[in-house]
């Protein structure tokens, strides 16, 4: 009865429908990024620049040598936390804008418990009980910040992208306040808003010796797959995707649609709250005001450029941090000015909003599919 | 006799579908042509190439024998074409003649920050037209005060202002009482008596051969014939839309009535302003029974139905589902309880459009085993499942795992059909069940219904297709203004009858009831 299509047993067929939609996917965020590079080409021409040597030079301080790549994956990991959460908030059909502020949360919860648990409790941690604390307890209070506005989207409609933008302020200056007083860092000798260094115990160690990169970057590939398995593979996925796609359905389907809204804020806010945590417990080693200052926003850039997909903000995130990471070595070689990355980032960012503009110039046909950025407001 | 509008050869090509395949139509000076045919066989891309929102791939459109280049509807108000569409372009807060003019405002003293709008003007020339159409619209009226059949005339006189010679009424029933249906056919044939010519679109057999002049049927993108209302009945109509024999009657045996299944007393529900919307309605339904409710839309059936489902929260009253009190319920604890839904707006409640198939399939019972287990989704359970009802419930889709989206209107009501009643339910709850769908979905929609009947299940039918009511139903109850006017064995009743009482009028024998207080908005 069967024919031989029909035969192909499921996985066969989830594989080759995946590798199909991976494809597509690509598509626009790829040609965007393209076109973004050759705009920002004639940008540096016009400035006076070499745009192939600039463009060498980006490459080469990006991935030219070990440590090129090293501090390539040091500055990748926040934004793959962050762009995760802005991602994971998407797919539930929320504009987190919060993650900045979330971030900022979860360092300053990491730093406290790096620096300051062992004395409270006398007691000198292993490391394998101090790092899981400290980053817990940094994922849970971005958790908790973000948990806030889905509360109030939830149960009294009032619209996400307000109330991240004032729970971001709020959160930037009640770290200052904390950072210039209660846990400002007491050596004399230092003047700027920072914490104490933390513990040997709770930071999280490199990858290999002599390099920068560290364990959170494999961290943040790990959670980037977990992510991907919570959204497609869980019941909990499938409620949050389709109050994300459609509400209304949702509650037709029995969904507690209310929960599911804070519950989904509460798992965009935690991962951002990664983001800030693995800065301190990996690399800075202590919080210092002002450290994380746009990595929420590019967040942002790198999820819809990640079409929301986690392995999609894996690779944005990867490319961001080539490009922050090569402009140094881009400015040594040309002297054209580092800022050039954020016009590129910003053209990037353009195209894949604006993703007409990039199916116009490459005659790409829309498709049904689009990222729900959010709902009306109020709604 | 002079053909006004012809189009030749059209063919259009959509991805994947032929929408128009060489299609050849003509409109006769004062006639009204029919269009009919399936959702998807290709009339609304014809009506759509005509009024200039589509181009066509090829094909000529000429109007009384000029050949014109459509690229707008602008360029088709300006060959005389009008289109009142299905779903009403009007703006509730405007007047009739501010609605009118809108688009086309007349202006006097335009060197004045852009003018001032002359109210006067268009109002004497609304006054006018409807006299001389009899059409009878006020242009002070305020639009959203309007009932809807004299918003349906507002929208023709809005074409004839812009001199149209030629009206193009998409589906012009499907929201009105059979009355004001009677009065539309009415205004119709004084249209065409003046010399307006009319494409009618529908899909209700009967109307065709009541009012028009010639019908033009279409199936799969091609037109399959045209001929005339003496020449053709019912029967030969629907063979020619389907392509084979269609059952029109449902074929059903006398209904074995059960223990009620649900009772609902005294049920009270407010909107969103504290208006009470649906006051005081009680009913059972037993099983193995059909109930239908006919109402003309927007009479408190789709706000009775979200209480029953638990989508609306209610104002009093009480609800018992299988013998418990189900009050208040979430909809999740109904589903369980035993209650299928139907709902009214398949794409907006009944399904995730981007979602695959089988993952809409599972919508309702993606958490229970075999599909979810402890909280893990079951890709094999839920693909079996996905297999097993495209193939039991007929879907046509090249595969489980297309996007909802990408599936024909009644494959999609095929879809929440075959998930509703693929459960063990007790209750089916099912509002316009068959609304916008080709008859061949609506004959099978229609048979699993009555099939869910003969198994003990009770059946609450929301229509507002009286044929639909009366040809499904065991009893039916009557919607007016938030009330239950009246309820009568099917049997005993006349279309007529129950088309007077969805109008207001007071059923003989049944007391009417009225408001226990005057509220605005019910019994006003």
């Amino acid at each position: 009865m069967q024919n031989s299509e029909e035969r192909t047993s499921p996985q066969t067929k989830s594989i080759l429908r995946f590798m199909r939609l991976t494809l597509n996917a690509l598509g626009v965020p790829l040609l965007a990024v393209l076109t973004a590079m050759l705009v920002g080409g004639v940008v540096i021409a016009l400035a006076g620049g070499d745009p192939f040597r600039a463009y060498l030079g980006l490459f080469q301080g990006a991935f030219g040598s070990p440590k090129a790549l090293s501090e390539t994956a040091v500055w990748a990991s926040p934004y793959i936390f962050a762009g995760l959460a802005v991602a994971f908030a998407f797919k539930g059909g929320l504009f987190n804008i919060g993650a900045e502020g979330q971030l900022a949360f979860g360092a300053v919860m990491a730093a406290l418990i790096g620096y300051a648990l062992p004395g409270w409790l006398h007691i000198d941690l292993p490391a394998f009980i101090h790092i899981p604390l400290a980053i817990g307890f940094g994922a849970l209070a971005g958790a908790l910040w973000a948990a806030i506005p889905g509360a109030l989207k939830a149960y009294t409609g009032g619209h996400e992208v307000i109330n991240t933008i004032m729970m971001n302020y709020i959160a930037l200056n009640l770290t200052s306040f904390l950072l210039n007083g209660p846990m400002r860092d007491p050596n004399p000798l230092n003047v700027v808003a920072r914490t104490p260094l933390i513990a040997e115990s709770a930071r999280i160690p490199p990858l290999f010796e002599g390099f920068r990169v560290h364990w959170g970057f494999v961290l943040a590939l790990l959670v980037a797959g977990l992510v991907w398995w919570l959204l497609w593979k869980t019941t909990l996925g499938f409620e949050i995707r389709t109050v994300g796609a459609n509400p209304d359905a949702a509650k037709y389907a029995g969904i507690n649609v209310k929960r599911t809204i804070v519950l989904t804020m509460a798992i965009s806010g935690l991962l951002a709250g990664l983001a800030g945590t693995i800065e301190v417990t990996a690399l800075n080693h202590r919080h210092e005001l002002g450290f994380s200052i746009g990595y929420g926003f590019d967040a942002i850039a790198i999820a819809l450029l990640g079409k929301t997909h986690p392995l999609g903000v894996v690779l944005a995130a990867l490319l961001f941090a080539a490009m922050r990471n090569g402009a140094t070595r881009m400015q040594f070689l040309t002297q054209i000015p580092v800022d050039i990355i954020s016009v590129i980032q910003a053209l990037i960012l353009l195209f894949v909003a604006a993703d007409a503009i990039i199916r116009y110039i490459y005659r790409i046909r829309a498709r049904d599919e689009r990222v729900v950025l959010t709902r009306g407001w109020g709604g | 006799m002079t053909i006004v509008l012809e189009a030749k050869n059209i063919t259009k090509q959509f991805p994947g579908v032929l929408a128009n395949d060489q299609v050849d139509f003509d409109l006769r000076q004062g006639e009204i042509h029919a269009m009919l045919g399936e959702n998807g066989a290709g009339k609304t891309t014809l009506m759509n190439i005509i009024y200039g929102l589509y181009k066509p791939d090829s094909g000529q459109v000429s109007v009384r024998g000029e050949p014109i280049e459509i690229h707008s509807p602008k360029d088709s108000i300006q060959a005389g074409i009008g289109m009142v569409h299905q779903h009403f372009m009007l703006i509730p807060v405007f007047s009739v003649a501010e609605n009118i003019m809108l688009g086309d405002e007349t202006v006097r003293y335009r060197w004045a920050l852009g003018g001032k709008l002359d109210q006067k003007t268009v109002a004497k020339r609304v006054r006018e037209l409807s006299h001389q159409y009899s059409l009878d619209v006020d242009p002070t009226a305020l639009v959203g005060q309007l009932p809807v059949g004299i918003q349906q005339r507002v929208e023709i006189v809005k074409t004839l202002y812009r001199n149209a010679q030629i009206l193009i009424l998409d589906e012009p029933t499907a929201v009105l009482t059979p009355q004001e249906a009677e009065d539309l056919f009415r205004i119709m044939h004084e249209l065409t008596e003046k010399g307006v010519s009319i494409i009618f679109i529908t899909h209700k057999l009967k109307e065709v051969l009541a009012i028009a002049d010639r019908i033009t049927v279409m199936r799969a993108g091609k037109v399959v014939g045209t001929v005339k209302p003496k020449e053709t009945n019912e029967h030969k109509l629907a063979a020619m839309m389907v392509g084979r024999e269609v059952i029109l009657q449902v074929e059903k045996k006398a209904a074995k009535p059960q223990e009620a299944a649900l009772k609902v007393d005294g049920l009270k529900i407010r909107d969103f302003r504290g208006l009470e919307v649906v006051g005081d309605i009680s009913f059972e339904i037993r099983g193995g029974e059909i109930l239908g409710i006919a109402g003309v839309q927007g009479n408190g059936q789709t706000e009775l139905i979200e209480a029953l489902t638990g989508l609306r929260s209610v104002a009093g009253g009480k609800m018992l589902f299988a013998g418990k009190d189900v009050t208040g319920c979430s909809p999740r604890t109904l589903t369980e309880t035993g209650m299928a839904h139907i709902p009214e707006d398949r794409q907006r409640h009944g399904l995730v459009l981007p979602y695959a198939v089988a993952d809409n399939m599972v919508l309702n019972t993606y958490y229970l085993p075999p599909f979810g287990v402890r909280g893990i989704l079951q890709p094999k359970a839920i693909d079996a499942n996905a297999r097993k009802l495209v193939q039991d419930f007929d879907v046509r889709t090249p595969s489980p795992y297309v996007p909802t989206s990408k599936l024909s209107g009644g494959n999609q009501q095929k879809v929440i059909v075959a998930r509703e009643l693929s459960r063990a339910v007790k209750l089916l709850i099912a509002n316009q069940p068959t609304r916008g769908l080709d008859v061949g979905s609506i004959e099978y929609i229609h048979k699993e219904i009555v099939l869910m009947r003969d198994l003990g299940v009770a059946v609450l039918l929301v229509s507002a297709e009286l044929d639909e009511i009366t040809a499904l139903s065991d009893r039916i109850a009557v919607m007016y203004r938030g009330q239950i006017v009246a309820t009568v064995e099917a049997k005993k009743v006349t279309r007529e009858q129950l088309g007077l009482w969805m109008a207001g009028g007071h059923p003989e024998g049944v007391p009417s009831r009225r408001c226990p207080e005057p509220v605005e908005g019910c019994c006003a």
